[in-house]
């Protein structure tokens, strides 16, 4: 039976809106909610429905992070997962020193699927599951909308800027998923009390023995320029004669 | 001394509008050498539109049938290679195409990559956005060793054209998988001009209530010559299709025109749009989000004002 190994970031929940802090040091994200990433939600989803359809069997949702990302590993495990594993570490993990971490994480665990969010909602980079399918010398299928498994391939469709794209991918491979691929479940009270007597292992990211890659460097942060405050026009007339002025609709 | 190799995105016939822009970044970088690769099957006349742009040295056509379509790991491995002969700088466009293949071409050289580049600050300092652009944050790639980044094109112009680069045949021993086959793409078949070039877009949100209703602003886009985009919750209804959808993980664009048309504004939303010239909102919720950013308001039923704009300009 496919093993699957999904990622949960813990990001800031996207219903809260993130301000720079005053010095330009960072973002102020100190008591704010935090959330699993939306796009990881999905992730599991997906694997959840794998193994409902009989197509899959253990899943595994792995972060790396501090003490805290405990809390979305467990809500993970209430969705469904069977174990969850969190890679100790501090600090800021860029993309490329996470597929690091996680191809460790493949090494000992060979899961035939991964499934990851196509980025995370709080640094957009966009880039960790691309990076672990290179580093792990496997296919990609990005921006996923739908999955069809078929012995050791996968025929995925990708949402693209063109429209929607097909590829077939041999398995193991790593699955990115895009908005549309399902919508993840609500966890009720019972699977909470369920999922704290599911295994949740830490390992420290220290003890993989890995040398850290070229990262980059931040060196400020700053809030974005604001528009100008426009005006509100009464009238569909007065909202052409201001296009005129502004030689639009000549 | 810096030397760009940047990545063309091309459907085989076309050269993607981005390509110019990228560019553009690329000669904001300072590049001695800005040199454009071109990975496809009898993919000449691309390389031909490529040599127009202007500031371009060179174009290098990597021209081989396992290129027909893009697949991200068959195409990675080469540009690694191309970009290890001397290059300072590997660029990509911030599209779908760039953010599959862009990470895979970093992860090859064991460099980071910079996402989403909005402004070049040094050879290697760069500012991106993050959190849905609510915050811009300062980077600095590693000294010694290889830039690898994607242009987000709603910041950059386009490079004007009436450039006359040489173009060459190139080669890579790039040892290239088989694992991954490339089946199909479905596109929208649409007369419309594309949504991330377009200098007008009218876009629908939940409000527009069903796919039939988006006629009106398919009426209306096609008075003014506009393309049709749309918000994630008129793509999530079923609406329109994925390829519409404008924002944080859809497409960024940079009209100097946008219609808002029942569109509320979620911060993700606004993230798209935020370059545009003049954004009009059209809304029934006088405290929608989208009037703080929007230039002008229109507080009231979408289905009474679109079609009386709709009179107006055809009476123009």
């Amino acid at each position: 039976m496919r093993k699957i190994l999904v990622t949960l970031k813990r990001v800031v929940d996207y219903n809260v809106r993130v301000r720079v802090k005053p010095d330009g040091s960072g973002v102020a994200i100190e008591g704010l909610k935090m959330s699993v990433n939306p796009f990881d939600e999905i992730a599991l989803e997906e694997a959840l429905r794998m193994r409902e359809r009989g197509e899959a069997g253990e899943i595994l949702a792995v972060t790396i992070g501090g003490d805290e990302c405990q809390q979305q590993l467990r809500t993970g495990l209430a969705m469904g997962a069977d174990r969850a594993l969190l890679v100790k570490r501090e600090g800021e993990v860029e993309p490329l020193a996470a597929a690091g971490i996680l191809l460790e994480v493949i090494r000992r665990e060979e899961p035939d699927i991964v499934i990851m969010g196509k980025q995370a909602i709080d640094d957009d980079c966009n880039q960790t599951g691309q990076m672990l399918a290179t580093l792990w010398g496997r296919p990609q299928a990005t921006f996923a909308s739908e999955v069809k498994l078929n012995g050791d391939t996968a025929r995925v469709t990708r949402e693209v800027d063109a429209g929607l794209e097909t590829l077939e991918v041999r398995l193991p491979a790593v699955i990115t998923t895009d908005l549309r691929l399902n919508e993840p479940r609500y966890i009720k009270l019972p699977d909470i009390m369920k999922a704290r007597r599911k295994p949740l292992e830490t390992l420290a990211a220290d003890e993989l023995g890995l040398t850290a890659p070229p990262a980059l460097k931040a060196l400020s942060y700053e809030p974005p320029a604001q528009r100008e405050k426009g005006v509100v026009v009464d009238d569909v007339p007065a909202l052409i004669g201001m296009l005129r002025e502004r030689g639009f609709l000549s | 001394m810096s030397a760009v190799l940047v990545v063309a995105e091309h459907d085989g016939q076309t050269l993607h509008t981005g390509v110019a822009r990228v560019a553009s970044c690329g000669k904001a970088i300072g590049a001695d050498r800005l040199d454009v690769a071109v990975l496809g099957e009898d993919c000449g006349g691309v390389a031909q539109q490529a040599a127009q742009i202007e500031g371009v040295s060179r174009v290098l056509c990597l021209d081989r049938s396992e290129n027909a379509n893009p697949v991200a790991a068959v195409q990675a491995p080469q540009l690694a290679a191309l970009a290890g002969t001397g290059y300072s700088h590997v660029l990509g466009p911030s599209t779908t195409f760039g953010k599959d293949l862009m990470p895979r071409v970093a992860a090859l050289l064991g460099v980071p990559q910079v996402s989403d580049i909005m402004s070049v600050e040094g050879e290697r300092r760069f500012k991106r956005p993050i959190y849905a652009g609510n915050a811009v944050l300062t980077v600095e790639a590693p000294a010694e060793h290889i830039v690898v980044g994607t242009a987000r094109l709603a910041s950059w112009p386009a490079a004007a054209e009436g450039g006359e680069a040489d173009v060459e045949q190139a080669q890579t021993d790039a040892e290239l998988p088989d694992h991954t086959s490339w089946l199909e793409l479905k596109s929208a078949e649409s007369e419309r001009p594309d949504l991330q070039s377009a200098s007008v877009v009218v876009s629908g949100g939940r409000a527009l209530g069903s796919s039939e209703n988006f006629s009106l602003l398919y009426d209306l886009a096609d008075r003014l010559g506009a393309a049709v985009g749309a918000s994630r919750a008129a793509v999530d209804a079923g609406y329109v299709s994925n390829d519409m959808q404008v924002g944080q993980t859809g497409k960024i664009i940079a009209p100097e025109l946008y219609f808002a048309i029942g569109i509320s504004g979620a911060i993700q939303h606004l993230t798209g749009i935020k370059d545009a010239g003049v954004i009009v909102a059209i809304n029934k919720d006088p405290e929608a989000p989208i009037f703080e950013i929007a230039d002008i308001g229109l507080v009231g039923d979408l289905f009474a004002i679109v079609p009386e704009i709709q009179a107006a300009v055809e009476g123009s």
